[in-house]
């Protein structure tokens, strides 16, 4: 397409607009696959490339309006395409699927139904995506315009209304009102803490300084979260587009982006979408004839989960190690070069334009009293539909976890439901039924986050993911304050004792003292949310602590000191799978139809006979 | 190397407040942080020798020790965890004969492992360069890794 050049009015970004919006309408068919960082370990690579290629070998281009796009949120199900007209779902297409596709779908308008989505053997296969449960119960207002546009295209950003919202602010508002309707929306920051972000925004505007600066936080470090990830790789622009708004409010000239190191796609997307909003002159000297000036730049993190933390991530951006400081002076007022500095997770970002487009009644109608609009959680672990989904506040986690996430994987039993990463805590079934908001999550010693909900089953060990926890904060900490430094090491060594049976009684009570110092003496989040992972699983499954203390038990069969592998012989029919895939040659082939034989004193307990035999032959003690 | 070191500074304006970005760019050239770079960086850019070791060290992405062809990261995330990524990992270290953070002696992989990867729904994940491989088991590690072995 030819390029515009700079836009230099907000009449002639509505007028390229309409234009953009009148060609999306040819009434082709569109086939939209997801190129998600999740999607391709499945190999969404060479599905998008055989449809390219296909397309042009059979001449199709006229007739299909092919597009490759970010995450869709049904990770479990990728490779994904999304047809339309008809919202037609195909999953985990191969690149064999492709000419069929063409063939039939696009050219004889028929249903290949293979491909189609079946939550089990037994259950009819859907259709339509927007009748899928893991959608059908989802809310996807900024999640869901990752489907409908190729997140390396401006025009396509600006073809669904994008940066209509800048337009406004730019020419209909004062920055008062601005944050004035972010305040009235409810919005609270999507981080993790859950701050008023409207509040932020006034302390920012009002603090003392010509200079200020708006930053992103995108050094989405959870390890188990990567919401951020699918919106910024997804749809870059709805993020700029609120950081611009954010600017304008606030008056600050300068933001900044800071992307994690390991996410490669979210750097190389929001950079491209900085440079096209550079030629649009969306970004740079008096946008769209505003008189508003707005630059930016991409700062990539050194993979330091604490540089998540605002002050780290400020240190960070300065070009020191990331530690973080004390904040008796918050870092709205002195942040940035000790210049007001306004930092907002890219979710909340992204919020802002539906905000200033639909209104903060809209907005605030959305969710639950207290905790308006939506959340995006990264689903993961052993539930049957892992993926990104967007929920109203307030759903209960049984809704997501069940509804959408179709319940436990192999049937299995729920044990417990991560929120909030490290600085998080594990719930129990009997919590199922909480709302989640981020004021019942941290009342139940857990947290929002940045939206991680990882689901274990019966075979996840409480006390193992407890001391997981620790382990990686114990990496994380950065070591500037000794409460962290030391503290957290200590726990972390108990909590392996435990796990390899050295256990005492007196350990939870010492765990207990040692949490406590950290929550009233640590220097930053890191060190004094450290605690909630050992004190939730503590409180909800403190059975589980004592059969790993007094009876030497791993109830879970996870911890390897704990626990023995045995051929059940009865089950075992000797046909000799596991025999060579054992990586210590413990297992040794007696005949057939007899079982084979486990040499315990051989055996590493690395599972492998385990996850291979479908008899269930080999048994955990 | 000099001359390339002099590039990587010049191409940040020699803004200190761009260090690590720096760091990443010297670390993509050499595949990791020679001493003679960071000999050269700390007086080209006239900061303390130290200053630029706190950096290099703090920061998880960078190694100041030679790294092998193929760098083979096993996700340890929480999503991964509970689906049995330390396996993946013990598996691994057996098959390549070297522990976490080591390369083979033969510098054809480093292992290392990494607190996600934005991936989380296909875990247990590995990526080799840049190739994913996700829904790992003990048995799909061999096959794996002969896909890069010469």
């Amino acid at each position: 397409m030819k390029m515009p050049g700079k836009l230099k009015t907000a009449k002639a970004l509505a007028a390229l607009h309409k234009k953009l919006a009148q060609e999306l309408d040819t009434g082709k068919c569109r086939i939209s696959v997801c190129n998600g960082t999740a999607c391709r370990p499945y190999g969404s690579n060479p599905v998008a490339e055989a449809f390219r290629s296909e397309i042009e070998k059979r001449n199709m281009a006229d007739q299909v309006d092919f597009k490759i796009t970010g995450c869709h949120g049904f990770c479990e199900r990728g490779p994904i395409a999304i047809i339309e007209p008809g919202n037609l779902f195909y999953q985990r297409i191969k690149p064999s699927d492709v000419p069929e596709i063409l063939e039939k779908t696009v050219r004889r308008k028929e249903t290949i139904q293979a491909l189609l989505f079946k939550q089990g053997a037994s259950t009819p296969a859907v259709e339509r995506q927007n009748e899928i449960p893991f959608y059908r119960n989802q809310q996807r207002i900024v999640l869901g315009n990752n489907t409908r546009i190729d997140p390396t295209s401006i025009e396509d950003y600006i073809a669904i209304g994008g940066y209509a919202a800048l337009s406004r602010a730019l020419f209909e508002l004062q920055p008062e009102q601005v944050i004035g309707m972010v305040k009235e929306s409810g919005l609270r920051g999507r981080g993790g803490g859950g701050f008023p972000t409207g509040t932020k925004w006034e302390t920012c505007r009002k603090a003392h300084g010509d200079i200020k600066y708006v930053i992103v936080n995108a050094d989405e470090g959870d390890p188990g979260a990567y919401a951020n990830e699918g919106l910024l790789t997804g749809n870059p622009h709805s993020v700029l587009e609120g950081l611009l708004i954010g600017a304008f409010a606030i008056g600050s000239n300068q933001g900044y982006i800071y992307v994690r190191n390991e996410y490669p796609l979210a750097l190389k997307n929001i950079t491209l979408a900085i440079e096209q909003a550079e030629k649009f002159g969306l970004i740079g000297k008096n946008i769209l004839g505003s008189g508003f000036d707005f630059s930016v730049r991409v700062n990539r993190g050194g993979g330091a989960f604490v540089c998540g933390e605002s002050t780290a991530l400020m240190a960070s951006l300065e070009g020191k190690p990331g530690e973080p400081r004390a904040k008796y002076i918050h870092t709205v007022e002195r942040g940035l070069w000790d210049r007001p500095s306004c930092l907002n997770n890219v979710e909340t970002w992204a919020n802002i334009p539906l905000i200033v487009n639909n209104g903060a009644a809209w907005f605030s109608k959305i969710g639950a009293p207290g905790n308006s609009g939506t959340k995006i959680f990264s689903l993961t672990g052993k539930v049957n539909n892992t993926g990104l989904v967007e929920v109203p506040m307030g759903i209960r986690l049984r809704d997501i976890i069940f509804d959408i996430g179709g319940g436990i994987r192999g049937g299995r039993k729920f044990k417990a439901v991560q929120t909030g990463g490290p600085s998080g805590g594990c719930l129990p079934e009997k919590l199922l039924d909480s709302p989640v908001d981020f004021d019942t999550l941290t009342k139940a010693g857990s947290m929002m986050g940045s939206g991680g909900m990882i689901v274990m089953d019966e075979g996840n060990c409480m006390v193992d993911v407890a001391r997981y926890f620790l382990t990686f904060l114990e990496e994380e900490s950065c070591g500037k304050c000794v409460p962290c430094r030391e503290g957290v090491k200590r726990m972390r060594q108990i909590l392996t004792d435990i796990t390899e049976g050295k256990g005492r009684e007196s350990d939870l009570e010492l765990l207990s003292q040692l949490s406590s110092h950290l929550q009233d003496s640590a220097l930053c989040a890191l060190g004094s949310s450290a605690p909630n992972p050992v004190l939730t699983t503590i409180q909800y499954f403190r059975d589980e602590y004592e059969a790993h203390i007094k009876h030497k038990k791993c109830p879970a069969g996870v911890c390897k000191s704990l626990i023995k592998f045995a051929v059940v012989d009865d089950k075992c029919p000797g046909c000799g799978l596991c025999v060579k895939p054992c990586p210590t040659q413990a297992i040794t082939f007696i005949g057939k139809k007899k079982p084979v034989a486990l040499d315990q004193s051989k055996c590493i307990k690395c599972r492998t006979c385990y996850d291979i035999c479908k008899m269930g032959a080999v048994s955990i003690e | 190397m000099t001359d390339k070191v002099a590039g990587i500074i010049r191409k940040h304006g020699g803004d200190p407040s761009q260090m690590v970005a720096i760091l990443q760019d010297i670390q993509s050239e050499y595949n990791y942080l020679p001493r003679a770079a960071l000999d050269k960086l700390s007086r080209k850019m006239d900061m303390p020798l130290s200053q630029v070791y706190s950096m290099a060290t703090f920061f998880r992405a960078f190694s100041l020790e030679e790294r092998g062809k193929h760098i083979v990261s096993v996700c340890l995330g929480t999503a991964c965890h509970v689906r049995g990524a330390d396996l993946i990992l013990e598996s691994l270290e057996r098959q390549l004969h070297v522990k976490r953070g080591q390369t083979t002696p033969d510098r054809g992989f480093t292992l290392e492992s990494v607190n996600c990867m934005g991936c989380c729904a296909t875990g247990p994940v590995v990526k080799i360069g840049e190739e994913f491989f996700g829904q790992m088991t003990n048995d799909k590690v061999e096959p794996m890794l002969n896909k890069f072995k010469e």
